[in-house]
């Protein structure tokens, strides 16, 4: 199925977690949010949570700014 | 009167700050110069923004703040509506576990501007959620009022534009949001030298946020050691009761006893 992860169009097997989306983005064991659909995903629920066709998921990091 | 020793905690939200500079990490051209400016600048309090992980960046400037021990204030920077930033204060809630946002809601990138509009909306669902929200707002005395009635933990007004290093470009509303707040006014935006961050203080702000003047400043180092000292010279100043202006001059050494 097709989702897309940090803007960028992505092919991955059915029932991939979003804990195994955002490993491939990020090995960090923290300090990373995930929101799916505009909506925050804690982390505690990162395993159980499945990715659906056309979902949009967004990995963030803190970076220099302000 | 012994005043090295004197403590004068800021206060905000029942947290206590020894240092009344808090700082921004953007701008500056490497980790190594940004811990030794954050180091020099005494700051216990730092910005940074959230943005999508990048899987090539090396070093975080999460390391760099926990090595230095000073704490974390995530920003919104870039948000154009409440929407993005409600959702951008989230996402930093969960990835640094702070409930303190630096809320930045902006109206056009050529001013960065904030948008009050925005902003208010903003500001009251991060309040409703639960967040310490310290909101960068505009000199407008009325909206920083706003504000602080939402509940917002501090009012942060912009000296001038963001990185624009024009410094205060009205005192007086800065004075007059000093005058009516029941919560911390901290000058963020516009600082560009450390006379801009003393005068800050001698206005009655409770502390000042800067990034670029020290971080794009040639010696970053040397530019926050020395918003140190302004920093705590002006909050002296402003301690100490200045003298009025006078139109005249007024002699400090008597006339009597003069040698005719």
């Amino acid at each position: 199925m097709k989702v897309i992860v940090n803007g960028e169009p992505r092919e991955v097997p059915e029932g991939t977690s979003v804990a195994q989306a955002v490993a491939t983005v990020s090995a960090a064991g923290s300090g990373v949010a995930a929101a799916l659909n505009d909506e925050v995903v804690r982390r505690s629920a990162w395993d159980d949570t499945p990715l659906r066709e056309a979902d949009r998921l967004e990995v963030l990091t803190a970076v220099q700014g302000g | 009167m012994t005043v090295q020793n004197e403590t004068d905690p800021l206060e905000i939200a029942g947290e206590r700050l020894d240092s009344r500079l808090i700082m921004g990490t953007g701008g500056a051209p490497s980790m190594a110069v940004l811990r030794e400016a954050l180091v020099a600048s005494g700051t216990e309090l730092t910005t940074v923004a959230m943005r999508r992980v990048d899987p090539s960046a090396r070093g975080s400037v999460l390391d760099v703040l926990r090595e230095c021990g000073v704490r974390v204030l995530p920003n919104t920077a870039g948000c154009f509506t409440a929407g993005e930033a409600v959702l951008t204060a989230k996402l930093a809630r969960e990835a640094l576990g702070t409930d303190w946002v630096k809320l930045e809601v902006i109206a056009d990138e050529r001013t960065l501007l904030p948008d009050p509009i925005e902003l208010v909306e903003a500001a009251e669902q991060l309040v409703d959620d639960g967040f310490t929200v310290l909101p960068y707002t505009s000199d407008d005395p009325v909206l920083a009022r706003r504000l602080e009635r939402i509940g917002c933990a501090a009012v942060m007004p912009l000296g001038s534009p963001i990185g624009s290093g024009l410094g205060i470009r009205n005192p007086h509303n800065i004075a007059l949001i000093v005058e009516q707040a029941g919560v911390p006014v901290i000058l963020d935006a516009g600082i560009g030298t450390a006379s801009d961050a003393a005068l800050a203080m001698e206005l009655g702000c409770d502390a000042v946020l800067l990034a670029t003047a020290v971080t794009r400043a040639q010696s970053p180092a040397r530019m926050a050691a020395a918003m140190r000292h302004a920093v705590e010279a002006g909050r002296l100043a402003r301690q100490a009761g200045r003298i009025p202006r006078r139109h005249h001059a007024q002699a400090s050494s008597p006339f009597e006893g003069l040698a005719t």
